[in-house]
């Protein structure tokens, strides 16, 4: 993957896919400017044990037509080949956690990319899941949540064309 | 610019018609498996929610799904429009997008040179 972003967005259509009405992400960059750590927890449908070790390994997946996952394995092998950590925690019918870090003066680490395009793409296209999202870096925080955002809109959709032009000045002014 | 100016759209929307909710008259899906990504879907999703806002689009909705395969072919998306075949595009990017949204989604006639299939 080009992007620390396209990690992202894919464990995040992990969790989509395993019916997660609420996905919530952290990246966060230490002070000290040593790592970078990427957190995705969903209340989706969750994984055995065994499940979860199987995901793993790149020969693995549940998908219809075809036999390789490569989602995990990728976001798990970018971590470890940069000097970070990857876990991933699950339990049936309650949900998945995974954690990747990546060593920020590695020089295979690729950048973070375009997170203003990947929160808004993930949002609208979306709309029954709610999100929250956190963004600590350089002491700069930066936090959304959909929940809030649905709570002023009342009955007005979230991908309503107002509502993105809304929320895409909303991240350009404060992300 | 504040969440609570977002009271606004909706004070908006209780007095105009065209800002409710609208049934949905077409739905895009959009590949988002591993494959999608890496080829570019972000793009492309944020191509259609870029048009769907600027040319005011309330019946027009985006979605993503994981299930998606043909690697080949990525990003691949569907259109789904009542009472019509659905549409299949292959190897799309931002440019092909905002042409199939001016030629099919608003004029109604698909971009034949990206369709892949027709079910
Ligand atoms: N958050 C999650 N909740 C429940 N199951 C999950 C979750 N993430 C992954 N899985 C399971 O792990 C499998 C492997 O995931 P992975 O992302 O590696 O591949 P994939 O999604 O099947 O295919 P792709 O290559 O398109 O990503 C999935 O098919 C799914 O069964
Ligand atoms: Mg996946």
């Amino acid at each position: 993957m080009a992007e620390i972003c396209a990690h992202i967005m894919d464990v995040a259509a992990n969790s989509i896919t395993a019916e997660a009405k609420k996905v919530d992400i952290f990246i966060t960059q230490d002070k000290n400017q040593v790592m970078l750590t990427v957190k995705v927890i969903d209340d989706g449908k969750g994984m055995t044990r065994e499940m979860s070790e199987k995901v793993q390994d790149p020969f693995f997946s549940t998908k219809t037509g075809r036999k390789v996952g490569l989602g995990i394995p990728l976001l798990k092998g970018t971590a470890e080949h940069c000097g970070g950590d990857f876990y991933l925690k699950s339990k049936i019918g309650e949900g998945t956690e995974i954690f990747a870090s990546f060593a920020l003066n590695h020089p295979d680490l690729p950048p973070l990319g375009n997170l203003r395009d990947t929160i808004l793409v993930m949002i609208i296209s979306n709309p029954g899941v709610n999100f929250s999202f956190s963004y600590t870096i350089n002491g700069k925080e930066f936090t959304l949540d959909t929940e809030e955002i649905k709570a002023q809109l009342g009955d007005v959709p979230i991908n309503h064309p107002e509502v993105i032009k809304f929320l895409g000045q909303y991240l350009d002014e404060n992300l | 610019m504040k969440l609570e100016d977002l009271k606004k759209i909706r004070e908006k929307a209780e007095k105009d018609v065209e800002l409710r909710q609208k049934q949905a008259r077409i739905r895009i899906v959009v590949g988002m498996g591993t494959s999608g990504i890496a080829a570019g879907a972000r793009e492309v999703i944020r191509a259609f929610v870029d048009e769907i806002a600027k040319r005011n689009l309330s019946d027009v909705v985006v979605t993503q799904t994981g299930e998606k395969g043909l690697a080949s072919q990525e990003p691949m998306i569907e259109v789904y429009e009542e009472g019509k075949p659905v549409v299949v595009y292959g190897n799309m990017d931002a440019e092909k997008t905002k042409r199939v949204v001016a030629e099919h989604i608003v004029n109604g006639s698909p971009v034949s040179e990206y369709v892949i299939e027709v079910r």
